[in-house]
């Protein structure tokens, strides 16, 4: 067979799904871009080269306020799931006997197989106002009126952390039964104290499992929309809360389009700042 | 004190991942109208109310049709595609497969958006059939990625010899490799499934009329707290479950031993 014949032939295979990827992805990828350009006259939409949707981002209070919001809630949730996380993997990988590791991981998985809709809406059940932790805390004492949990920052940060630590005892865990026993072996016979190997050798050599971690937690947090609209209540908006108000009350598209090409880029921002230690590949 | 501290850390790390299902499902059997503490029952009525709800059997049709058709669609696109770049020099095949695995790097929000714009603009009308291209957006990389990554020379042997004697490449490929790779499309139908039967976004922008289940669940929990909701969660847990239990026994047990 000629090598010509060779080439036709595998781009009958391969054609069916490159062009799914294109008509229904790379096209509404542009299409979005260019409807971040156009501006809207009443209900009429005008097609052009008009930077005014970007314009607005840093005019209007709470877009730029939603933004903020964003960036907040995202980085508080990367670091606290981060440091949460990697204690429970360290003690999965080495305090839990060999055979029980997978079985411990695999119940650490389970729960999150209910739709993420559902379990956004159990911590609401969990942390309302005479939900299971006001009333265990008003049981035991510790507070006399009921604290207000649900429908704040709050609730919207515990909702994701609860995702993310299981996301990053996995990423994290993978990381540390790969390492030798024999670096923490070599650290301590050279006389390094247990905090010393661990600052010196296991951390430099699992940070890029925590980085691979933190920037999925990252990604997938700042362009989640149901977390905070179940959670977070009315009193502030993140980004995609403050898109799906422009698709819905206002039919905005340019808007929403422009604020999804910046919620892009901060991604994008994200990626180009932790890509020395990515591993992508290995997940 | 060293010693008890990590079982500590481990079992307050479990309390807390498992706080908010249990709650859930503890509650779907609340004989009562909020699924709030004291817990008085157990009662089956919401299971009764939530399974004689003709709405909610509709859109739990409706999730299994999108998520299988979306499923089987993925998963062939995706086989013919690591195919063709597994088994044929091809010019360019690096950015082929980078172009095809791009829609992983980007938020469902904005997949869905951005299909959104675009039948909106065509003036193409909302259906499941929408909800379910958006589903192949985003399983398509998943299944393919899969399923290239199971392909390797030990087929390719068993495909040559089965030209050499005679088999056309229809024959190649039905009766070779797709049942040598059984386990891998298997393994990338059932996650596809698992993925489309969760989602949200995109079945939210992208339906109207018939919705999947997460988009009927969503518009009832505009009116509150209600054990319905338990009852509703606790069986799409269940679900769930068992159709990760299924893939678990099926497919990645056979490839460890």
């Amino acid at each position: 067979m000629s090598t010509k014949g060779q080439h036709a032939q595998g781009w009958g295979f391969v054609a069916p799904a490159l062009l799914w990827t294109f008509a229904f992805f790379i096209v509404p990828f542009i299409v979005m871009g260019a409807m971040s350009l156009a501006t809207l006259d009443g209900r009429t939409l005008i097609w052009g080269l008009s930077f005014q949707n970007y314009a607005e981002l840093a005019e209007k209070r709470f877009l730029w306020r939603a933004i903020l919001v964003s960036l907040e809630i995202t980085l508080t949730v990367t670091v606290v799931s981060v440091v949460l996380a990697y204690p429970l993997a360290w003690i999965i990988a080495f305090n839990v006997p060999k055979r029980w590791q997978r079985l411990a991981l695999l119940l650490a998985i389970l729960p999150f197989w209910t739709s993420y809709v559902v379990r956004s809406y159990a911590w609401l059940l969990v942390l309302a106002r005479d939900g299971v932790v006001n009333q265990t805390l008003i049981n035991l004492g510790l507070i006399a009126e009921p604290l207000t949990l649900a429908n704040t920052r709050f609730a919207t940060v515990t909702g994701f952390v609860h995702f993310f630590v299981m996301l990053l005892t996995l990423t994290i865990y993978a990381n540390l039964v790969q390492l030798s026993p024999n670096y923490r072996r070599a650290a301590q016979d050279l006389g390094a104290s247990a905090f010393q190997t661990f600052r010196h050798v296991i951390l430099p050599l699992t940070l890029p499992g925590i980085v691979t971690g933190a920037f999925l937690t990252f990604v997938l947090c700042i362009g989640d929309y149901v977390t905070p609209q179940i959670l977070g209540g009315n009193t502030e908006l993140t980004v995609p809360q403050v898109i799906m108000v422009q698709l819905g009350r206002r039919a905005d598209f340019p808007l929403a389009a422009a604020l999804a090409i910046v919620l892009m880029g901060i991604v994008t921002v994200a990626y180009l700042a932790s890509a020395r230690w990515l591993r992508l590949d290995r997940l | 004190m060293m010693r008890v501290l990590p079982w500590v850390y481990l079992a307050a790390a479990f309390v807390f991942i498992y706080l908010p299902v249990a709650t859930l499902v503890l509650f779907s059997f609340q004989d009562g109208q909020l699924p709030v503490p004291p817990f008085n029952g157990p009662s089956l009525r919401w299971y009764a109310d939530v399974l004689g709800d003709s709405r909610l059997t509709a859109a739990l049709i409706n999730s299994v049709l999108v998520a299988f058709g979306a499923s089987l669609t993925a998963v062939t696109l995706g086989f013919l595609a690591a195919y063709g770049l597994a088994r044929h020099v091809m010019p360019g095949s690096a950015l082929i497969r980078a172009l095809l695995i791009a829609p992983l790097t980007v938020s469902y929000l904005i997949v869905g958006l951005g299909l959104l714009i675009v039948l909106t603009q065509m003036g193409f009308g909302l259906s499941l059939m929408t909800a379910g291209i958006g589903h192949v957006v985003i399983n398509l990389p998943l299944a393919f990625a899969i399923i290239y990554a199971a392909m390797g020379a030990q087929q390719q042997n068993a495909e040559r010899a089965a030209r050499d004697l005679g088999a056309n490449e229809r024959q190649v490929i039905w009766l070779v490799t797709v049942p040598m790779l059984a386990p891998a499309i298997g393994a990338a139908f059932f996650l596809s499934m698992t993925f489309s039967w969760d989602e949200f976004i995109i079945s939210f922008l992208l339906t109207r009329f018939d919705v999947t289940l997460p988009v009927e669940i969503w518009s009832m929990l505009r009116s509150g707290l209600s054990p319905r909701l338990n009852a509703i969660g606790s069986l799409v847990f269940l679900v769930s479950i068992a159709v990760v239990l299924t893939l678990e026994l099926l497919f990645f047990r056979k490839r460890r031993s």
